[in-house]
């Protein structure tokens, strides 16, 4: 499936980036007794990170979209037989 | 006021409620307009993630530790950007080869192993039975705590309640009826229960909006907004510790082993595996799935610290747990609906997970754990008898009362010794084990049954050492000397600090452990053993799903009368569905003709064998359904005649190729030449023009001079004229 190749080198990229940002030692430079806006620095990142994460995913995810698969579930998809 | 029956009323119409949303579904459903066939209903029913853990143990690990809280909900959302790539390719699989749980995925895998079936399905059901009995806890204290308003409950006066008096008692009961209608109506050729996954997809609604209702309670009504929060926060010393996440050595390795954890647990807790995997209607709506789910858990993170706090700051040296502030602070603000709606939010994180997870392990026990050891017993001759959806159906409700029961007695016993977040965490710990056979299973076509075998078995053994073994020791079943000094005083055995190992928390320190050796054994034993034939067919199968579709020729051959396998399709199927299958079949490979109709003598061929095979994986699981399969047919074991045949028609092929290549040579030099006399005929051209047109250029020079100037004089006309007619070439140089 060559065209959903970028799709997902983007995602994994977006994995690892996340994995970066969640971990030491970035995480570490946050961990202090600083307040901006009156709120923790430290929730401040992670939410902040959070939030980028799920915005670059929507981004990532909403990109160009496979072809649909196959046809599988032949009798899953089907509507239900009438219970005898 | 709230009257204990008030209480009781609440929580018996909420569940009544879900009986009717799950009714309306599988009625929908029936009619074919389904209601959760959407990206968004997708999105909710996997936030069964977040259990009463999530509702009530993420504010008493807020104010116990901090930040520690988070770890548990970064982990999915992690997973989540890799689920296009990871949870689209598990759910192909099961897709193609009809899996309904993750201990089916796993047999399946290798080599449709009934023992690796089994083993898994022990695994998760020890694994998940006191993360069960967490969630009849919750319910059970959050009835005794509301039940008390307006005054506030104590810990310590949870453990009089007789059994006949406890709400979680009747709420597993009615739990198991849920479970049963909704979760066993009908053996379903897949595993999809919509009824089920609309209830939870509300659950999953009702939940958000209790703890969001009552985070803007606490940080609007009680205080004034967030920054003024944090000021009385950071006024307490206690508190102010919680904003950030310490500086003790080991702090960042707990830290993102707990990511690890969790992300592990989010693919392979088996309701979550259920949901995501067995209940999804379509591959694409994970595409917006991939992001919503995230948004959730940010969503029921956001007012954790702040119900933390404001409960320290609120009840600083009373004595409350920390696990019920959610119901603790409006009940001391003496707000009655704010508790009751709380209350029963509470119960819908509790519920939906409780009502999947047994669904989830209910299948897995029919399907991988009694049924092959049925079908292997020879004096029961099941292969002989008739009608077996009767059993498989009983087997299934049986099941799912047998848990509720054990989660039940989990809890009376033993679970009251604990806070909600160290049982969740085990559990997580436990099906983590799964890790290295599922993922590497899908990516690494090497992984065997005796690896998958051998890791998951030492894997659960140490997790069982580290972390079962101390907490039997903590509730006194077996002498608490064993974690202090290690067994028979050996110091380097201690349960927590294995080896020497000190800087991680007892669960960081399992989770290493354990998967390490399990990873080692998975790829140790994988590498240095045989795999059979059937194994290395299912490994391609899975690694490379996106290139076979289900229509490639199956690579195993067998073959079986016609009338065989559907009278065994019959009989787990019932007729009518059987016949529909078959006229299925018929329709797809329209070549072949309707299998039915050409009379008795019909053999079928492989493909319609793998076929009701498939059909049967998704009703009793891939290791039963090939015992079954086998039992009908003549499974032709590759004889030397059908290897000499491959082996001729791949020398063919290659002979082919040969000389499709030699052809190729031949034209390439071929074209070479061409181009040569090409461009040999242009030069020759070009030349020739040239040549010819020096002479003629002077020619016509010399006859305009002559032509232009009449009074030359004749020495030089006579010379002109004698270069013109001698045509005697003048050079150019």
């Amino acid at each position: 499936m060559p065209e959903t190749r970028p799709k997902t080198r983007r995602l994994s990229a977006l994995f690892l980036l996340g994995c970066l940002l969640f971990n030491y030692p970035i995480l570490s430079l946050f961990n202090r007794e600083i307040f901006p806006f009156g709120i923790p620095l430290l929730y401040l990142y992670l939410f902040s990170v959070w939030l980028l994460l799920i915005l670059l995913t929507a981004l990532g995810a909403h990109s160009k979209t496979s072809s649909p698969p196959p046809e599988i579930s032949d009798i899953s998809r089907r509507k239900r037989l009438p219970k005898p | 006021m709230i009257e204990e029956g008030v209480v009781f009323f609440a929580s018996i119409s909420y569940i009544g409620l879900l009986f009717g949303v799950a009714y309306i579904g599988d009625r929908r459903a029936d009619e074919g307009r389904s209601i959760i066939s959407n990206p968004y209903i997708y999105t909710l029913s996997l936030a069964v993630y977040c259990t009463a853990w999530t509702y009530y143990g993420s504010v008493g690990r807020a104010a116990g530790s901090g930040p520690g809280f988070l770890p548990v909900y970064i982990g999915p959302t992690l997973v989540a950007t890799l689920g296009w790539v990871l949870l689209r390719k598990i759910i192909r699989i099961s897709k193609i080869h009809r899996i309904t749980s993750i201990a089916d995925f796993i047999a399946s895998r290798y080599g449709k192993s009934t023992v690796v079936g089994g083993v898994v399905t022990v695994m998760a059901v020890i694994g998940i039975i006191p993360y069960i009995a967490l969630q009849l806890k919750a319910v059970s204290v959050s009835f005794l705590i509301v039940r008390e308003y307006p005054n506030l409950v104590k810990p310590g006066y949870f453990t009089t309640v007789p059994i006949f008096h406890d709400t979680s008692f009747y709420a597993a009961l009615l739990l198991a009826l849920f479970a049963i209608i909704f979760g066993t109506r009908h053996l379903e050729a897949t595993e999809r229960h919509e009824g089920l996954v609309a209830a939870i997809a509300f659950e999953s609604l009702v939940k958000l909006i209790a703890f969001t209702a009552v985070g803007i309670f606490v940080v609007y009504s009680i205080h004034d907004g967030f920054a003024d929060l944090m000021t009385e926060f950071r006024k307490t010393p206690k508190i102010q510790s919680l904003l950030e996440l310490g500086h003790a050595p080991g702090t960042y390795a707990d830290w993102g082993i707990s990511i690890f954890l969790s992300m592990l647990a989010f693919l392979l807790l088996p309701r979550q595996f259920h949901i995501a995997v067995v209940e999804n209607v379509d591959e694409d709506h994970l595409n917006r799935a991939v992001w919503l789910f995230p948004l959730y858990l940010l969503a029921i993170n956001i007012f954790v610290l702040p119900i933390a706090g404001a409960g320290l700051l609120r009840f600083s040296g009373m004595g409350i747990e920390a696990d019920t502030f959610v119901l603790t602070l409006p009940i001391s603000e003496k707000q009655g609906i704010i508790t009751l709606l709380v209350y029963i939010g509470g119960m819908s994180a509790a519920t939906g997970m409780v009502i999947v997870e047994t669904v989830a392990l209910s299948t897995m026990i029919s399907n991988d754990l009694v049924m092959p050891v049925l079908l292997r017993l020879p004096f029961l001759r099941l292969l002989h008898r008739g009608e077996l959806k009767g059993l498989l159906l009983f087997i299934r409700r049986a099941s799912i009362i047998l848990v509720l029961l054990c989660a039940y007695t989990y809890f009376r016993f033993i679970g009251e010794f604990y806070e909600l977040v160290s049982i969740g965490l085990v559990s997580f710990t436990a099906v983590a084990q799964f890790g290295p056979s599922l993922i590497g299973g899908i990516f690494w076509k090497g992984g065997n049954r005796k690896g998958a075998l051998c890791g998951l078995i030492s894997g659960f053994l140490i997790w069982g050492y580290t972390l079962v073994i101390p907490s039997m020791a903590q509730t006194g079943l077996i002498p608490e000397h064993i974690i202090t000094h290690g067994p028979w005083d050996i110091g380097w055995l201690k349960p927590y600090t294995l080896f020497g190992l000190t800087d991680f928390n007892p669960i960081s320190h399992a989770v290493f452990w354990s998967l390490l050796v399990n990873l080692s054994a998975y790829i140790g034993v994988s590498l240095f053993t045989r795999t059979d034939t059937l194994e290395h067919t299912q490994a391609t199968l899975f690694v490379d799903v996106f290139r076979y579709s289900e229509d490639t020729s199956p690579l195993w051959r067998g073959t079986a009368s016609v009338p065989d396998l559907h009278s065994l399709l019959e009989r787990f199927l019932g007729s009518a569905r059987a016949e529909e299958a078959f006229s299925l079949y018929a329709q797809r490979h329209p070549d072949a003709g309707h299998p039915l109709e050409a009379g008795d003598e019909r053999t079928a061929d492989s493909g319609l064998v793998d076929y009701a095979e498939k059909l049967l994986a998704g009703v009793i699981g891939s290791a039963s359904a090939r015992v079954m399969v086998a039992s009908v047919v003549k499974e032709e074991p590759l004889g030397m005649a059908e290897v000499m045949h491959i082996l001729d028609e791949t020398r063919q092929v290659i002979a082919y190729s040969r000389e499709l290549e030699r052809t190729t040579d031949e034209l390439v030099a071929a074209n070479e030449r061409l181009k040569e006399l090409d461009r040999l005929k242009d030069d020759f051209i070009s030349t020739v023009t040239h040549e010819l047109r020096t002479p003629l250029t002077s020619v016509r020079a010399l006859a305009e001079i002559l032509h232009d100037t009449p009074d030359i004089d004749l020495s030089q006309k006579e010379e002109f004229t004698e270069i013109i007619i001698k045509r005697r070439t003048v050079s150019p140089g």
